[in-house]
């Protein structure tokens, strides 16, 4: 009866391609056309400025409080790139890169951080859920797709969003377990820019790395540089081939660092040097992957001059639609709240519709609230 | 006396409550270095350190469960969700212990803990920040259920609930945190749970409101005055669970007619239950049914819509004209 250590077949691996100074592992380089190279970047170029407008916006009381996105734009485009068309996507909130790329407008996000629900209905053709603000808990749907999927036995694949802090949750832990006890075709991104909104990931668990915890539920798990978009399309490809062939769900650790505040209601100052960001500030992965196209002669100053210019008229009329529609008539009235409790509204329900049209009918209030401008409010999400 | 507003009214009971008793303990997401993500736990960490002020993983069962434990086991722990639109996530927690625990072992064990959370609507907040669902803990035997309405009362309460014996839910407005300022005494107080208090005195109608929701109550009220020379009484209920149906049953037992406002849904809220103890207890005072002014029974809409499903003022003198006319 002795003492002897158990062998497990997992090892880990750290997975970078890009380094920060825009170097190539050339025998690391996955096969991507220059249209696809360009792709990638664009997206996440078109995030990046949409996300820099949106502070503005925030700031000028035109939508209300936000997580940012800015320097997770390789995470979401680097992953959700692989999908298919016919693939399900699962985020949390800050994919805004990839949510745009998978043909999310942009005036449609908008609307969901200033206060309308029409922000969250998936766009007709795809197949992604909105975002979701109980953080881990849509882990579990995904787990649930992916599980449908085996069912159904199609061979489709799920990629779903989690943070360093949400990993806590017991639906984390709930949902790995699932979909690896399934074998479930899912992928799951942590996104680990070692905050959650003040707890930094030390206190938020002993492990070294969260890939680590894929050994334990007996999945594949890999930890790759989130700031280097090549890295994170080299592992989500592998993830998803192996999905497909039914080897069930894979656990990817990206690595990143959030340099904005948690949300525009957020004061970083409160807990962590300026110091510290400023060293990731310089990690981050747009200005790295646009030196690697440049070297590569993908797109030389002009072309990327182009690009800008194309993606600011882009935002710009997307802004003025999103404005748009938060004045229409439609959007703005309120008796909307009511319409989708279920299928078919209730008697009881309907009463109260009622009581409310002829509440604004006698006051002939609550119109123009939608579109009016107020201070930012200091909640948090 | 110091005027403050409830934010300040909350952060004072835990400083105080901290230094009074070693056996008291702050927990929850954000608590510490950050001060909780509405600062109502300013000056803790700096004053009572790591082991009292603690931050936690983000996880809200994990919160609550471990600090159940901690209760079991002879502190006081105080827990901060968040958001109360994330306290379902340590629901059961609440409901298959910390409300079963002295039932359970027959009075050998106990948890006395509070549970503090921000609820309701109104701050242009996203979804799941709006919502006003104290009535599941209502309906929760085992559990009482606090709601502050303005800062003196908050800081009493909150005394009141660290030191009852049992498991406590504290929803604060979190649109009146820092709405207004008011007189707070400078000796620590308590208010009694289970004890409303007639916020203003009246004869003609009785009105009964809590939390958020006593504000646009209270205007009504003074609407009805100028406008129409009604008196009324408005009762701020303060604790939700076991709440004072003697102080309401008085009272409308002296009014005749009744008008609850709460911005929680209607069916099945408090509201219904304060009509059914009217009806056991008064009915046969009563001169018109009473009514309801609430939140309606669809989600809490997103913020550009928000106004329009929370009782205001004129959704209050509405309901209060169609009851005295009736
Ligand atoms: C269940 C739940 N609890 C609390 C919150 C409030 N909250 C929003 S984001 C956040 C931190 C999330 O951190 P992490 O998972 O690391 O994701 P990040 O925001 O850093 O991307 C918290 C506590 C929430 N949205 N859901
Ligand atoms: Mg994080």
């Amino acid at each position: 009866m002795p003492r002897k250590p158990i062998d497990l077949p997992f090892k880990l691996e750290y997975l970078s391609v890009l380094d920060e100074n825009a170097e190539l592992d050339k025998k690391l380089e996955p096969k991507l056309t220059d249209d696809e190279l360009k792709t990638l970047y664009r997206y996440m170029l078109k995030a990046r400025r949409a996300d820099e407008r949106m502070l503005n916006m925030q700031r000028q009381g035109r939508i209300g409080t936000f997580p940012q996105a800015s320097g997770h734009e390789a995470i979401s485009m680097g992953s959700i790139f692989c999908l298919e068309k016919e693939d399900w996507l699962v985020p949390a909130y800050r994919e805004l890169a990839g949510m745009l790329y998978r043909g999310w407008p942009l005036e449609t996000i908008l609307l969901y951080w200033n206060g309308f629900e029409e922000g969250a209905k998936v766009p007709d053709g795809i197949n992604d859920l909105p975002m979701c603000v109980p953080v881990a808990s849509q882990l579990l749907h995904a787990a649930g797709i992916g599980m449908a999927m085996n069912i159904q036995q199609e061979k489709k694949v799920v990629l779903t969003f989690f943070g360093d802090g949400s990993s806590s949750e017991g639906d984390c832990h709930e949902a790995l377990n699932f979909a690896a006890v399934f074998n479930a075709p899912v992928v799951f991104i942590c996104l680990n820019n070692q905050y959650a909104i003040s707890v930094p990931i030390a206190k938020q668990m002993k492990n070294e790395t969260v890939a680590q915890r894929a050994i334990a539920y007996g999945m594949q798990g890999i930890r790759v540089d989130g700031n280097d978009v090549l890295a994170v399309y080299t592992a989500t490809q592998e993830a998803i081939a192996r999905a497909r062939k039914g080897e069930g769900p894979t656990l990817i650790e990206c690595l990143t660092y959030r340099f904005t505040p948690h949300t525009t209601a957020d004061d970083p100052k409160r807990y962590r040097s300026e110091d510290e960001s400023k060293k990731w500030h310089l990690r981050e992965p747009l200005l790295r992957f646009a030196k690697f196209l440049k070297n590569k002669g993908i797109m030389n100053d002009e072309q990327k001059i182009a690009i800008d210019a194309e993606i600011d008229a882009e935002i710009k009329a997307a802004v003025a639609k999103a404005e748009e529609l938060a004045k229409s008539e439609e959007l703005m009235d309120p008796l909307r709240m009511f319409d989708y409790s279920f299928a078919d509204m209730p008697p009881f329900l309907a009463e109260q519709r009622q009581e409310l049209a002829d509440h604004i009918a006698k006051h002939k209030k609550h119109k123009k609230e939608a579109g009016e401008k107020k201070a930012p409010s200091p909640a948090q999400i | 006396m110091t005027q403050m507003n409830m934010a300040k009214a909350i952060n004072l009971a835990l400083h105080e409550a901290m230094t009074k008793d070693k056996r008291v303990i702050v927990m929850g997401e954000d608590v510490g270095q950050d001060e909780g993500v509405f600062r109502i736990t300013e000056g803790l960490h700096a004053k009572f350190g790591d082991t009292r002020v603690i931050d936690t993983p983000l996880a809200e069962s994990g919160i609550v469960g471990t600090a159940i434990g901690m209760a079991l086991y002879g502190l006081k722990p105080i827990c901060e969700i968040q958001f109360a639109g994330f306290d379902y996530y340590n629901y059961h927690q609440l409901e298959s212990h910390a409300a079963r625990f002295r039932n359970r072992t027959r009075g050998r064990l106990s948890v006395p803990m509070v549970m503090r959370a921000p609820y309701g609507a109104g701050i242009r907040a996203i979804e799941h920040h709006s919502e006003s669902r104290e009535a599941i803990y209502a309906h929760t035997p085992g559990l009482k259920v606090v709601i502050p309405s303005g800062p003196r009362n908050a800081r009493a309460l909150l005394h009141s609930a660290i030191q009852d014996p049992d498991p406590v839910i504290y929803y604060e407005p979190k649109a009146v945190y820092r709405l207004f300022k008011e007189e707070v005494p400078d000796a620590m107080e308590t208010l009694p749970i289970g004890q409303a208090q007639v916020a203003r005195k009246g004869k003609d109608i009785t009105l009964v409101s809590y939390g958020a929701s006593l504000r646009p109550t209270l205007e009504a009220a003074e609407l009805l005055e100028e406008e129409d020379g009604v008196h009324a009484e408005v009762i701020d209920l303060l604790t939700i669970s076991p709440f004072d149906a003697a102080t309401i049953v008085e009272s409308v037992s002296k009014t005749g007619r009744c008008v609850v406002v709460h911005e929680g849904p209607r069916t099945c809220g408090i509201g219904a239950e304060i009509i059914a103890r009217i009806n056991e207890n008064a009915f046969l005072y009563l001169e018109a049914p009473v009514k309801r002014v609430t939140g309606f029974d669809c989600q809490v809409p997103y913020f550009s819509k928000e106004r329009a499903y929370l009782p205001d003022a004129e959704r209050v003198l509405e309901g209060c004209r169609a009851t005295l006319s009736f």
